[in-house]
């Protein structure tokens, strides 16, 4: 078999080994992914081992932590978790959605990258700087100004009454909204985007005013989406820890006024895990922990269920 | 014919263009209250960090409990040591698991990895501390600059994989094919060609994740714990910048407030810089690929 | 071992077996090659995309040392085809094919054969010229043998000069050699992919589309190339360009919906094509 040319100066090609060797390499790597989440939930369901048998399924409702009695109780920082992080929805939310509309529907065209990039600037403060902004400037004004103006106004109601400390659920709700105010805008942003052009232009057809286009032709199309930016939200919200810990004042009780002190399951993790000084404290807050993860992960997979195939995978894209 | 029935009354016309006003200026205040905060903490940190920025906080040591003076240059040094150890277990995971992504996953299996990376970076910080004290402190019965670097790995890992993915599906198939066609090992025009093309993406991706895991306290508190002295040994605690603010700005002492300002300033501009090298080096790729 | 694989290196007992599988169907002419040696020997190939067949039964021997043109409306399997004599199909999930076929008597789809090595004697152009846009000049002609591990410097500079002579480029980027190969014109680049490909020393050229973004002067530096390349190459050249086909090949292909309908050689095909499809083809009436 005469083949001129290929009187090759070149090795022949090695075996097919480092192709595959590749190819597992790779594979590995990307299935390591799922074995981080398997650890995460194995290894905390093992730090908890011990709690988990001594107070079963009574860890979630009591409301008693006294590590000095060895009494532990989960409840008062699953309701502090809950309600700030609602607190926070509460406020970001509606802003975040109105910043989001204002973004695609309203600002000038020049307007809306300086905007844009201010928000992912403040996505990328650390939590511990909010924190520290906290403790020194917000909570100073909220003492002296909102919260007397609320007990004011609204201390008729139970929620905002009692005495005034600064430290306090209503503080960490203020500003976890703030941290999760840029994934929120920048989600909402997203799913507005997709919102289809004729869409609005027939809104605008039938002489709506420009808020009408956007109620009956943008917001009601994108209300799924919005719901789903809200929840993947809310899953920030469950986790934030050092922000939290700073200014919620750190006092595990239950109590109507959101100008009490409160604790997170983030918080009470953060502050107590190298002072826990015996096994079964360490391993309560390892169960804590456990808590904390089994709701943020079902509040997460519930927001990518609601975002999926509207916007492809923006979760990951932004802070 | 009287076609007046069909038309809105004057009175509901202006009520309805008067609403639609004053939505619009809602709007906008609402935009402006989003990002008054940043505005809000950046001349909080100009102001009380840029005062208290001497020479003696990039060079000294933190002095005793209670005394004034004293810096953060171990914890300046210790946060640059974390992210270069987190950088050295995160990347290599992270672009490979990419790789795995773009060039050979199935779409089922692909499906799978993204909606667990996507888990992954929702899980709290936090608990990423508490898995890497089990799995590192424990076993070796210290906290240790190891195990925060592992920590923050880890947390890189899920971002760097999914820009990589994203870069590396963006560059054309003709490279791959024609690599290929000159009879190349398929592993060879992945790193040569292929990743080689996408390198610019690839390292924006890092600096990306690098920007997310620089200011993280929470991963560092059961792991690196932190140190007033310089780490001269991976084995041992290292300090880190968000631990020694986090630990001063809670503490009862001014001049230890004052520092806590002058530390956030500095990480806040070490952040900063590398969102600005992002977006210089993302300009260029929109260049050039 | 330090050649490339010849006959040799396929297992002698594997590759009859399959040969003797089935007669060669009745639509190719007699297209006069028993004088000629035979780059490829196709017999009954068939391939399919998941459920779609997009190769129907080709049966075809294609000369070493001409030039072969495959023409036939889009969608007809020419590419396909081509994509098939150097396995670049393997790369797409869910193609499945039957049949032989042979590169100078060797089974490229036969058990144990590499499809890195056979693409290093079987290499492509494709329709759009791709530089690495990461290299230079240099180093987009010389990547297929550094990779392939040649080390030797004066080897690689010979290489380097004998590749763009070939391609007909040397006078043009001789001094620019370290300047990215995407600052080259479009047509320079095709050129430069041809070097590209020449510089692994394949013997046998497939070329998709070569010239279908190209300008009218590029195309013909292309085609002036393509016959200087027959002295030495076996080139199998897929276009929608009747005319170029008639200019400069000397066989030519025309596949419709799958099949090879037609196979003579280009002087026939295009002034006395025997099926009706063909010659309806040539002259315009579809496609």
């Amino acid at each position: 078999m005469s083949t001129p040319s290929s009187t090759s100066i070149l090795p022949a090609p090695g075996s097919r080994f480092p192709n595959i060797a590749f190819k597992w390499a790779a594979g590995l790597a990307a299935a390591m992914i799922i074995v981080l989440i398997i650890l995460v939930g194995w290894e905390l369901y093992a730090g908890s081992r011990l709690s988990l048998s001594k107070f079963g399924a009574g860890f979630l409702w009591s409301s008693e932590w006294d590590p000095v009695a060895e009494k532990y109780g989960a409840l008062p920082f699953i309701f502090g978790t809950l309600v700030s992080s609602l607190l926070a929805l509460l406020i970001a939310v509606p802003l975040g959605v109105a910043t989001a509309l204002f973004l695609t529907e309203l600002a000038p065209m020049r307007m809306r990258q300086p905007i844009t990039m201010a928000i992912e600037m403040l996505a990328a403060v650390p939590s511990v700087i909010f924190g520290l902004w906290g403790i020194f400037v917000l909570i100073p004004w909220l003492r002296d100004h909102l919260f007397v103006w609320l007990k004011h106004t609204l201390g008729f109601l139970p929620l905002f009454q009692g005495p005034i400390y600064g430290v306090s659920m209503l503080a960490a709700g203020v500003i976890i909204a703030i941290m999760i105010l840029p994934i929120v805008t920048s989600i909402s942003r997203e799913i507005l985007r997709s919102v289809p052009n004729l869409q609005r232009e027939a809104a605008y057809a039938l002489g709506a005013t420009r808020w009408e286009v956007l109620r009956i032709a943008v917001l009601s199309y994108a209300r799924r989406g919005l719901f789903g930016a809200a929840i993947l939200g809310l899953g920030r919200a469950l986790g934030e820890t050092m922000a939290v810990t700073m200014v919620i004042g750190n006092r595990p009780q239950i109590s109507a006024s959101l100008f009490a002190p409160g604790y997170t399951l983030a918080s009470v993790i953060a502050n107590e895990f190298t002072e826990a000084t015996t096994d079964l404290y360490l391993s309560s807050l390892f169960e804590l922990g456990l808590v904390l993860l089994a709701v943020t992960i079902l509040v997460n997979i519930a927001a990518q269920i609601m975002l999926k195939g509207i916007t492809g995978s923006v979760s990951s894209k932004v802070a | 014919m009287d076609a007046s029935p069909y038309l809105p009354s004057p009175r509901f016309a202006r009520w309805r263009r008067w609403k639609s006003g004053a939505i619009t200026g809602i709007l906008v205040a609402c935009a402006l209250a989003v990002i008054a905060p940043l505005f809000l903490v950046i001349y909080f940190l100009l102001v009380r960090g840029y005062s208290s920025l001497d020479w003696s906080f990039f060079t000294q040591l933190p002095k005793p409990t209670g005394e004034v003076g004293g810096g953060m240059a171990n914890a300046i040094v210790g946060t640059l040591t974390l992210l270069a150890m987190a950088t050295v277990v995160g990347v290599p995971f992270g672009v490979f698991g990419g790789i795995y992504l773009a060039e050979y996953g199935s779409d089922r299996a692909n499906d799978w990895i993204r909606f667990a990376a996507d888990v992954l970076n929702g899980v709290p910080s936090i608990v990423w501390g508490m898995v890497v004290y089990l799995i590192l402190v424990v076993p070796f019965k210290t906290f240790s600059a190891y195990a925060g670097g592992v920590a923050l790995g880890l947390m890189m890992v899920p971002l760097v994989m999914r820009t990589t993915e994203e870069v590396l599906v963006l560059v054309p198939q003709s490279y791959r094919e024609a690599a290929l066609a000159l009879g190349i090992a398929r592993w060879k025009v992945i790193m040569v060609i292929v990743v080689r093309t996408a390198l610019k993406g690839i390292g924006t991706g890092v600096i990306v994740a690098l920007a997310r895991i620089a200011g993280e306290t929470a991963p560092l508190l059961f792991t690196a714990l932190g140190n007033n002295f310089w780490n001269h040994n991976l084995k041992e605690p290292i300090s880190a910048l968000p631990l020694q603010i986090f630990a001063y700005s809670i503490s009862p002492y001014d001049d230890w407030h004052r520092q806590a300002w002058a530390g956030a300033l500095v990480l806040m501009a070490l952040i900063l810089a590398l969102n600005i090298t992002v977006r210089v080096l993302s300009r260029d790729r929109q260049s050039t690929l | 071992m330090s050649t490339l694989p010849e006959t040799a290196r396929i297992p002698a007992g594997a590759a009859p077996v399959r040969v003797a599988a089935a007669p060669a169907t009745a639509s190719t002419a007699d297209v006069p090659v028993e004088a000629e040696e035979v780059a490829f020997d196709i017999r009954n190939f068939s391939m399919w995309y998941g459920q779609r067949q997009a190769l129907q039964e080709i049966t075809i021997k294609i000369s070493a040392r001409k030039v072969t043109a495959i023409i036939g409306p889009s969608g007809c399997g020419k590419s396909t085809f081509l994509r098939s004599l150097n396995r670049m199909h393997d790369l797409t999930p869910g193609t499945r094919l039957e049949g032989t076929l042979r590169h100078f008597g060797n089974d490229l789809y036969g058990p144990g054969i590499d499809a890195t090595a056979v693409r290093r004697r079987v290499g492509m152009v494709f329709q759009k010229s791709n530089p690495f846009p990461t290299m230079s000049i240099a180093d987009n002609v010389l990547v297929g043998l550094r990779l392939n591990g040649m080390r030797d410097r004066s080897v690689l500079q010979e290489r380097l000069e004998q590749s763009l002579r070939m391609a007909a480029l040397w006078d043009e980027v001789k001094d620019l050699l370290n300047r990215p190969g995407t600052s080259l014109s479009g047509g320079q680049q095709q050129r430069l992919c041809i070097a590209r490909s020449l510089a692994v020393q394949p013997d046998t050229l497939l070329m998709d589309e070569p010239c279908s973004a190209l300008d009218p002067i590029a195309t013909a530096k292309i085609e002036d190339l393509i016959q200087t390349l027959r002295e030495k190459y076996t080139v199998v050249i897929v276009t929608h360009n009747m005319q170029q086909a008639a200019r400069c090949s000397d066989r030519t292909a025309f596949f419709y919906m799958g099949r090879l309908i037609e196979f003579d050689n280009t002087r026939k095909i295009f002034t006395n094509p025997s099926n009706p499809q063909t010659e309806a083809y040539v002259s315009g009436r579809f496609g």
